[in-house]
C-alpha cells in the first residue's frame, strides 16, 4: 500500500556536511572576496549575510567533453519561421568560449556566485584573530550562574506560584465538572426569597410552594456538588519553573569615542564609522553580549545614540580629555569593572586644544587604560592629505602626545588610515593573533 | 490495490477533491487515492509502492544536491550544488522542479510544501504516476538498474564514506572522490552490462586453445611459419601468464573506472572501493540521462489523461482546472530557439507532443500518417501502444521511430549544419516533405548518448614495466576534446593510476592522431 510521510519537520541541516567541505574547499579565495566586499558594506549591515563570487577554480569539476568550436555538427532547432533549405547564417560572434589555451590553473570562466550565512561569514573573516585579553572573560564564566524562566511545573514553593496559570486551570476544571457558580446560586436564593416572601409567582402559574421546594431542592443539590467539587483543587496550582543558566560567558561593553568638531568632516566620520563596526562584529563574535556606548565631544563630551554620533552636527572647539571624562563617568555608573571587558576605541583628526593634551595623555595612561582590556586609537586623515604611507606625514598632536603611551603600554595601539581600503588591514593589523604589536 | 480503491469511488464521485489551494496530509491522501484510481484502475498504469514524502523547500533543495537520493555520501561538489541552487531560488531566478522522484522499490516522490492543492495533484499524477510507470516498465532502466536495492545501497554508500573519512582523513578520500568524479561519465558500460573474464579464466583459455592447437595440428601447417604471440613493445615472446593477465584487462575498454578499479597498481583496497561506488552510481543514473525525453513525455501524458479524467468525473473545480491548465502549458512551453530564455529543445514538450501524437495516430490517423506509421495508425488502442513504446525504447530510438512529420511541422524544427571549415552556418533541413527523414534522424542522433560524448578506451596499459597508461579518443567528425579540460581530467586520472598517462586522439576516418595530452606521474 502506499504510504504519506510528512517529513516537514524533519531535522534541518542534512547537507551540512557538503556545506562545509565546499567552504573548507573554496576558502582563500572566499577570505579574499569577503574583503573586497567589506569595502562598500554599511554599518547596519554588518548583522546580514553575505553574497560572495569567487573564481570557479578551486571548485571546478572537470571531465573529458568535446570541444565545442572543433568538429562538424548538426543542431536541430525548434521555432523556425523564415528559413528554407539552404540558407546560409552568418555565424554569431564566438562569444569567448572557454580557454582552451588559458594556463591550466588561471584562467577566466565565470565566477560561482552563492550565499554565505552571517556565521559563516564572522567565522571566516575573524579566522585568524583573537582578542588580546580573555582572561577576564575566562573567569567570570566559572562564577556564577542566573535563574531563567524555563516553563511551569506541578511542584514548588508557595512563592512561585503561577496565579493565572492556576487559576486557568481551575476554572476549567470547575466547568467541566459542572460546578455551580456561586452567581447561579445566587440567583436561586433570591427566587426563593422573593417566593416566600410572595413578592413574585411562579410564571408557568404553578403554586408557589411547589416552585419553592424545587429550588431548594436545586440548592440543596448545588451545595453538595460545589463541596464535592472544590474551587481550587491541589491539581490546578502551577508554578513557575526556573532553569539555572550560566551567566552569559562574558559581557563587554565598548566605548567608541569620535571627536565630532567642525575639522571632522564627514567623509572622515565615515571612516571611523567604519572601524567602529569593524570593531563591534568582532566584539559580537567573542562575547555573548556587548554594550556599545557613544561619546562624541567637541570642547564638551556627551553621551549620545548611534544615530546621533554619525549624523548629527555640532560644532566646537576639541577637548579629547573631556571624552574620557565621560568615559570614567559611564563606567563608574553602569560598568562596574569587575563585571565588564572595556573596550576603548577612538577617532579623531588628531586635533585637539594645546593646553589639553597633556591632561589628556594622562588621563589615559593612569586612570583608563588600567581599566580597559584593549584601546585602539584611530586617527583619520583626508584622502590625499597624507601620502601612500599612512605613516609618513606632519604629525598630529595627539598622536605624538600618545607615542610614548604606545609604546610602554602593549594594550594600547595606534594607527593612522585614510580611505576605506586602509580599514582591513589595519583592523587586523590590531587584532593579530598573538598578541598587540604596536 | 484497486480493491481498496472500488469503495470510495462513489464516495467522492460528486464532491471536488479541494476547493482551495490550501491542503492537508489527509486531502493529499484523498487526492493520491482517486489520482491512483484513475492512473491504475483506469489506465493500467503498473507501479512500484509509493512513499510519498511531503517536503519543505529546503529539503527539496537537499534533494536536489544529494541527485535525489534519500541518503548520499558527503562530498564539497554536493555542497557547490545546493549553494549553487540555493541563491538561484532565493533570488527568485529559478523555481524549483515541482516534483522529484527517486527511481527506487518503494518509489520516493517528493510534494514541496509550498505547492498548492492543485499543483500537487498535478505532481502526483505526473511523477507518482507517470515517472514511477515508466521507471518500473522501461527497457533501459529494468537492465541498468536495481530499484529494490539502491535505497539500501545509498545508505551503505554514505556509511562507508563517512568510515572512510573517519580511518583515512577527509582529504584522501576527497581527492580520490574528486578523481573518480571526473571520471563518471566514462564510468558505465555503453551498450550492456558485460562479463569480464578474470585471469584465472583466460589461463583456462590459452590453455584450451594449445590444447587445440596440438591435436588439430596437421604435418602440413609445420613447414609454414607462424608468428609466435608477443608481448606487446618486447620482442619476448609472451609467456602465458603474461599473456593471460594482458587478456583479462579485456582490451580497449571503454569502463575506465572500472579498469582503474580493477587493474590500477596504485590504489588501496578502499579506494577501489569508492570507485566502485562513483561507477555503480553513475550506472544508476545511466538511464535517467538515455531517456529524459521519453520519461518526461510519459509522465506530462500522464498528468495531462488523468487530471482531464478527474475533471470529467466532478472532482476537480474549473478554477483547479484553469489553474492545471496553466501550470501545464508553462511545463511543455517550447520557446522558438533565438528566444531569449531558449534552452533548445524542451524534453518535456517534445516528449509530451510525442505521446499525445502517438494517441491521434492511433485514434484520427491522417492519410500520411497511414503512410509514415502503417503499424500503428488507426489502431485504435493508443494506450497500449504507448506503453509498449514507454517499455522498449530508448530517447534515440523513440524519436528515431516515432517522431511524426506533424510534430516535426508543430515544432517549427530545422536542422542547422554547423562545419567550421564553412565561414556560414547552413540550413540542412526543415519541416517539409523533404527534410522530415532528415531532421529525424539528426533528432534521434542528438539524442544517442554514444553520439554526443567522447568516446574513451584503455588501450594498453603496461603492468610490468613503466606502467604507463595509454588511452584512446576515437574523434569522430572532427570533434576534438577540449584541451584544458581534458588536461585537468588526466591529472585526476593519473592520480588513481599513479604513473604517466598519455591521451592520444585519433581521428577515425584518417586514423590519424590529431592531439595527444600526457599527464606525467607526480
Amino acid at each position: 500500500m502506499d504510504s504519506i510521510v510528512d517529513r516537514r519537520q524533519h531535522p534541518r541541516g542534512k547537507n551540512l556536511g557538503n556545506r562545509q567541505r565546499f567552504l573548507h574547499r573554496a576558502r582563500s579565495h572566499i577570505r579574499h572576496a569577503i574583503k573586497e566586499n567589506l569595502k562598500g558594506r554599511g554599518i547596519r549591515d554588518s548583522e546580514s549575510g553575505e553574497t560572495v563570487s569567487i573564481p570557479r577554480d578551486d571548485v571546478h569539476e572537470p571531465e573529458f567533453v568535446q570541444d565545442a568550436r572543433a568538429g562538424r555538427r548538426e543542431h536541430v532547432l525548434p521555432g523556425n519561421r523564415e528559413f528554407v533549405e539552404g540558407d546560409r547564417i552568418a555565424r554569431p560572434p564566438s562569444g569567448g568560449g572557454s580557454g582552451a589555451e588559458g594556463s591550466p590553473d588561471g584562467e577566466g570562466e565565470d565566477a560561482f556566485t552563492f550565499e554565505l550565512s552571517r556565521d559563516e561569514f564572522l567565522e571566516i573573516f575573524f579566522e585568524d584573530l583573537e582578542l588580546p585579553d580573555l582572561v577576564k572573560g575566562r573567569i567570570a564564566a566559572e562564577t556564577s550562574a542566573i535563574p531563567e524562566r524555563a516553563g511551569f511545573t506541578t511542584d514548588g514553593p508557595p512563592v512561585r506560584m503561577n496565579l493565572e496559570r492556576t487559576m486557568r486551570h481551575s476554572m476549567a476544571r470547575r466547568v467541566a465538572m459542572g460546578r455551580p457558580t456561586a452567581r447561579a446560586v445566587a440567583e436561586l436564593e433570591d427566587e426563593l426569597e422573593r417566593l416566600r416572601s410572595g413578592a413574585i409567582e411562579p410564571a408557568d402559574g404553578r403554586p408557589a410552594h411547589a416552585r419553592i421546594a424545587e429550588i431548594e431542592a436545586l440548592l440543596k443539590r448545588a451545595d453538595e456538588r460545589r463541596r464535592r467539587v472544590p474551587f481550587i483543587d491541589p491539581i490546578d496550582l502551577r508554578y513557575n519553573y526556573y532553569e539555572r543558566v550560566p551567566k552569559p560567558v562574558t559581557q563587554a561593553v565598548m566605548f567608541c569615542l569620535m571627536d565630532v568638531s567642525a575639522s571632522m568632516d564627514e567623509d572622515m566620520k565615515d571612516l571611523a564609522k567604519r572601524f567602529f563596526m569593524l570593531l563591534h562584529l568582532f566584539l559580537t563574535r567573542c562575547y555573548e553580549r556587548v554594550e556599545v556606548v557613544f561619546i562624541r565631544h567637541t570642547q564638551h563630551a556627551q553621551e549620545v545614540d548611534e544615530d546621533t554620533f554619525f549624523h548629527d552636527r555640532q560644532t566646537g572647539g576639541t577637548v579629547v580629555s573631556s571624552a574620557f571624562g565621560e568615559m570614567l563617568r559611564v563606567v563608574g555608573e553602569r560598568f562596574p569593572v569587575d563585571d565588564w571587558n572595556i573596550y576603548l576605541a577612538q577617532a579623531s583628526d588628531g586635533d585637539d586644544w594645546r593646553e589639553d593634551v597633556p591632561r589628556c595623555t594622562r588621563l589615559l595612561s593612569e586612570r583608563v587604560l588600567p581599566i580597559c582590556q584593549y584601546a585602539a586609537y584611530v586617527e583619520v586623515a583626508r584622502e590625499g592629505s597624507i601620502g601612500d604611507d599612512p605613516l609618513d606625514s606632519s604629525q598630529s598632536e595627539l598622536w605624538r602626545a600618545y607615542e610614548d603611551i604606545a609604546e610602554s603600554r602593549p594594550q594600547f595601539a595606534r594607527r593612522r588610515i585614510a580611505r576605506p581600503a586602509d580599514i582591513y588591514p589595519v583592523f587586523r593589523d590590531l587584532f593579530r593573533k598573538g598578541g598587540v604589536d604596536a | 490495490m484497486s480493491d481498496t480503491l472500488a469503495p470510495s469511488a462513489g464516495r467522492h464521485a460528486a464532491r471536488p477533491l479541494f476547493d482551495s489551494g490550501d491542503w492537508t496530509v489527509a486531502d493529499i491522501e484523498r487526492i493520491h487515492e482517486a489520482v491512483t484510481e484513475v492512473g491504475v484502475g483506469e489506465l493500467g498504469l503498473e507501479l512500484y509502492r509509493n512513499r510519498i514524502e511531503i517536503i519543505t523547500s529546503e529539503q527539496m533543495l537537499d534533494a536536489y544536491a544529494s541527485l535525489g537520493l534519500p541518503h548520499m555520501y558527503r562530498h564539497w561538489s554536493f555542497g557547490k550544488r545546493f549553494a549553487r541552487h540555493e541563491i538561484l531560488y532565493r533570488k527568485g531566478l529559478t523555481s524549483l522542479a515541482l516534483e522529484m522522484i527517486v527511481n527506487s522499490n518503494p518509489s520516493v516522490c517528493y510534494l514541496m510544501e509550498e505547492n498548492d492543492a492543485t499543483a500537487q495533484a498535478t505532481v502526483l499524477a505526473h511523477a507518482a504516476m507517470g515517472h514511477n510507470h515508466f521507471f518500473r516498465n522501461n527497457q533501459a532502466f529494468r537492465e541498468w538498474t536495481d530499484a529494490d536495492t539502491i535505497l539500501d545501497y545509498a545508505e551503505f554508500v554514505r556509511n562507508y564514506v563517512a568510515r572512510c573519512e573517519e580511518t583515512y582523513g577527509l582529504e584522501a578520500v576527497e581527492r580520490t572522490l574528486d578523481a573518480a568524479h571526473a571520471l563518471q561519465s566514462q564510468g558505465v558500460d555503453r551498450i550492456a552490462p558485460r562479463h569480464r573474464r578474470t585471469v584465472e579464466e583466460e589461463l583456462r583459455r590459452i590453455a584450451e586453445r594449445r590444447r587445440y592447437e596440438r591435436e588439430t595440428e596437421h604435418e602440413l601447417w609445420r613447414v609454414v611459419a607462424r608468428p609466435i604471440p608477443q608481448a606487446a613493445g618486447t620482442d619476448e615472446p609472451a609467456d602465458p601468464d603474461t599473456e593471460a593477465e594482458r587478456r583479462a584487462l579485456a582490451l580497449p575498454e571503454e569502463n575506465l573506472l572500472l579498469f582503474l578499479e580493477k587493474q590500477s597498481p596504485s590504489l588501496k583496497p578502499w579506494q577501489r572501493e569508492l570507485l566502485r561506488i562513483v561507477r555503480t552510481l553513475s550506472t544508476y543514473f545511466e538511464p535517467q540521462r538515455q531517456t529524459k525525453v521519453m520519461n518526461e513525455g510519459c509522465a506530462c501524458w500522464c498528468h495531462y489523461t488523468i487530471m482531464h479524467r478527474l475533471r470529467d468525473k466532478g472532482l476537480l473545480t474549473d478554477g483547479a482546472m484553469l489553474e492545471f491548465l496553466h501550470l501545464h502549458s508553462s511545463v511543455v512551453a517550447q520557446p522558438p530557439f533565438d528566444h531569449p530564455r531558449s534552452q533548445g529543445i524542451n524534453p518535456y514538450a517534445l516528449g509530451f507532443a510525442m505521446c499525445r501524437d502517438i494517441e491521434r495516430i492511433c485514434t484520427e490517423p491522417t492519410a500520411e500518417d497511414h503512410e509514415w506509421f502503417p503499424e500503428i495508425a488507426g489502431n485504435g488502442t493508443p494506450l497500449e501502444t504507448l506503453k509498449l513504446a514507454w517499455s522498449d525504447f530508448r530517447d534515440e530510438s523513440f524519436i528515431r521511430q516515432y517522431l511524426s512529420p506533424q510534430v516535426i511541422r508543430d515544432f517549427h524544427f530545422f536542422r542547422l549544419d554547423d562545419d567550421p571549415a564553412d565561414e556560414a552556418l547552413v540550413v540542412g533541413a526543415i519541416h517539409d516533405e523533404r527534410g522530415y527523414r532528415r531532421i529525424r534522424r539528426a533528432l534521434a542522433a542528438q539524442h544517442d548518448p554514444g553520439e554526443n560524448r567522447p568516446r574513451i578506451e584503455v588501450r594498453d596499459a603496461d603492468l610490468r614495466g613503466n606502467r604507463q597508461l595509454r588511452l584512446q579518443h576515437t574523434v569522430r567528425r572532427g570533434r576534438t576534446l577540449d584541451a584544458l579540460e581534458a588536461r585537468r581530467t588526466l591529472r585526476h586520472l593519473s592520480t588513481l593510476w599513479g604513473y604517466t598517462v598519455v591521451l592520444d586522439e585519433v581521428d577515425d576516418e584518417t586514423a590519424k592522431t590529431v592531439a595527444t595530452h600526457r599527464q606525467e606521474q607526480h
